[in-house]
């Protein structure tokens, strides 16, 4: 039997809705969804794990909840996808690297948990890059992820296994990662919306850290009113986190417009000067983008961001600083791969370390190391600092003009396997429009906003911190308008090697 | 190409990091297409600019020092490469 999600583009509203009317028991939706990702890994390569027993004896939990009439959670039997940097107490937890091949978590992250509490159905760890520092998912250790819409192409990075999945319409959750375009990037090529949410909004606990004054978990679904409810259920303040922030959870889910009156969106001048350089179909897709956002009734207004052209440098010294600092961890002496060195510590760890890292995070390490090692610390690192104070004052001084920034997610639609991989700058390059959010630390979701030559393409809503309610009420008008990712069926729904 | 003014030979040793020949040039072409990017810094007057290390309105996060469930000794000993007698095992590292 093959999916029953072939053909329609099914949401965990609508799963969880025919749940509680008795329609279909979560047992049988997490079988499906279970079949569904076995079936289309050939193709897409998407999951590091599945997890099929833990999935099939929590949905059945589900399923005795409803027959006794008992309250249930928002996500109820809903089949989500967790990357594979999330912990997850008693199971593998590989960050797509070989130094954590065989390490199982102790203990589960916050997201996690409040997503199984809330009652959704975790049915596999998904691929990512090596540590999530990538923008293909082809810096795995394991095997690359491909593109639902075109499996010569790569997904997008680094949780290209969350977008991957939700893409193919096997799951229509998925929770990611990302800290200079990780959750965005990826949404954008396989047409689905991801949400980075403000810094400090959702919590980092028992999430394997890359850049910790940047990474986020995030939402990557099939709709919009999904990435409400599960920001909903993962936001929030918690004491194992102390850098998440106690500031209170709205009811995203309920306030979802369909017009978009009395909302002022900004144009950034000096993205659009870019985007004009490039591609002629990728500029006027999102020329149409912003008539459409007007169409709706908002006001467009033209804001700039002059520092934004910096924010790839800034990146690249802050990401690898911090990345060189939090990976120092990994030595063979408390848990991850060991390789022996013949009774020496110090051999033990530099083997273990040059056996266990693949290419992309030994090139950030090295980096990283650089810029904070005497002489240049100054120069580079708090350099890079200071000119993240001025990203961020460039954001304050647009939503003084705005309520929200509209904004390509991406420069180009998904590229081919291989495009670009022996070429670090090329891949760098691909997180222009998404990394000056990341360093100004506040909200940014990717939606989709139609296709170039038949590959999809995300638009970039970005919000002032802790405002996602307004970045999602504006993504779910423009949505419910557009229908861009409804209207087609991924390529990979079509393609005949599929067993069914 | 920017001309980096890094030993990346130094710099792979401070981070514990040791790399082939092939690794280190390959690194260093690399880094230098990266560079001319990150040059363009040098060129921003930030003299009167504070540093931002992060981004959220949070200082100190202080709680009561008082003792909360943990991981118990055999669960974080579940992952060691080795260990004996309830702790980690590793070559010596005092002759």
């Amino acid at each position: 039997m093959s999916s029953i999600h072939a053909t329609s583009l099914p949401t965990g509203h609508a799963l969880r809705e025919a749940i509680r009317r008795r329609e279909r028991s979560a047992e049988e939706i997490t079988r499906a969804a279970l079949h569904d990702a076995e079936s289309l890994q050939g193709p897409l390569h998407a999951y590091i794990r599945l997890l099929p027993e833990r999935a099939l004896e929590r949905a059945r939990r589900i399923d005795g909840l409803v027959r006794a009439g008992e309250p249930l959670g928002t996500l109820a039997g809903v089949p989500v996808a967790v990357k594979d940097l999330f912990c997850l107490q008693g199971e593998f937890t590989t960050c797509g690297s070989r130094i954590l091949e065989n390490f199982r978590s102790p203990y589960s992250a916050t997201v996690v948990e409040k997503l199984e509490a809330a009652g959704a159905i975790i049915i596999g760890k998904t691929n990512m890059d090596e540590f999530a520092m990538g923008s293909s998912c082809e810096n795995s250790a394991f095997f690359p992820t491909r593109n639902p819409w075109d499996t010569t192409r790569v997904p997008g990075g680094s949780s290209g296994g969350s977008a991957s999945t939700v893409g193919a319409r096997t799951v229509p959750i998925a929770l990611g990662t990302d800290t200079g375009g990780s959750i965005r990037e990826p949404a954008s090529f396989c047409n689905i919306v991801g949400v980075k949410p403000t810094y400090g909004r959702v919590s980092r606990y028992g999430m394997i850290a890359f850049a910790s004054s940047l990474d986020q978990a995030g939402p990557m679904t099939a709709d919009v009113r999904d990435a409400a409810d599960v920001l909903e259920v993962i936001a929030g303040y918690d004491p194992m986190d102390s850098t998440s922030v106690d500031v209170a959870v709205p009811p995203y889910a309920s306030e979802l417009p369909d017009d978009l009156h009395g909302v002022r969106i900004g144009i950034v001048a000096e993205f659009e000067a870019s985007i004009a350089q490039g591609d002629a179909a990728l500029a006027a897709l999102y020329k149409q983008a912003y008539k459409d956002l007007e169409r709706l009734g908002a006001q467009l207004v033209e804001v700039h961001l002059p520092h934004a052209q910096y924010g790839l440098a800034t990146y690249y010294l802050i990401a690898p600083a911090e990345c060189s600092s939090n990976l120092a961890r990994y030595d063979g002496a408390r848990y991850g791969r060991r390789v022996d060195g013949d009774g020496d510590v110090y051999a033990m760890f530099d083997r273990t370390r040059a056996a266990g890292f693949g290419d992309e995070v030994k090139r950030r390490i090295i980096l990283g190391t650089y810029a904070l090692s005497t002489g240049y610390y100054d120069a580079y690192y708090v350099r890079a600092q200071k000119v993240r104070t001025l990203i961020k004052s460039d954001f304050d001084s647009a939503f003084a003009e705005c309520d929200v920034i509209a904004c390509p997610a991406v420069s180009c639609p998904p590229f081919e396997l291989g495009a670009k991989s022996q070429d670090p700058l090329a891949m760098y390059l691909m997180d222009y429009f998404t990394i000056p959010m990341s360093l100004a630390g506040i909200p940014a979701l990717s939606i989709p906003a139609g296709y170039v030559s038949d590959l999809p393409v995300g638009l970039q809503i970005v919000a002032p911190a802790f405002h996602e309610g307004r970045m999602l009420a504006v993504a779910h008008a423009y949505e419910q308008a557009t229908q861009h990712a409804a209207a087609r069926i991924p390529a990979v729904r079509s393609e005949g090697a599929r067993a069914s | 190409m920017a001309d980096v003014p890094m030993d990346i030979n130094q710099v792979s040793l401070l981070a514990r990091l040791p790399l082939t020949e092939e690794e280190a040039q390959r690194f260093a072409g690399q880094f230098s297409r990266l560079f001319e990017f990150i040059a363009d810094l040098q060129r921003l007057d930030v003299s009167a600019v504070h540093a931002t290390a992060q981004v959220i309105p949070l200082h100190n996060a202080f709680r009561e020092d008082e003792i909360r469930p943990s991981l118990d000794r055999e669960v974080a000993l579940e992952n060691a490469p080795d260990s004996e007698g309830g702790y980690f095992k590793t070559p010596r590292i005092l002759d």
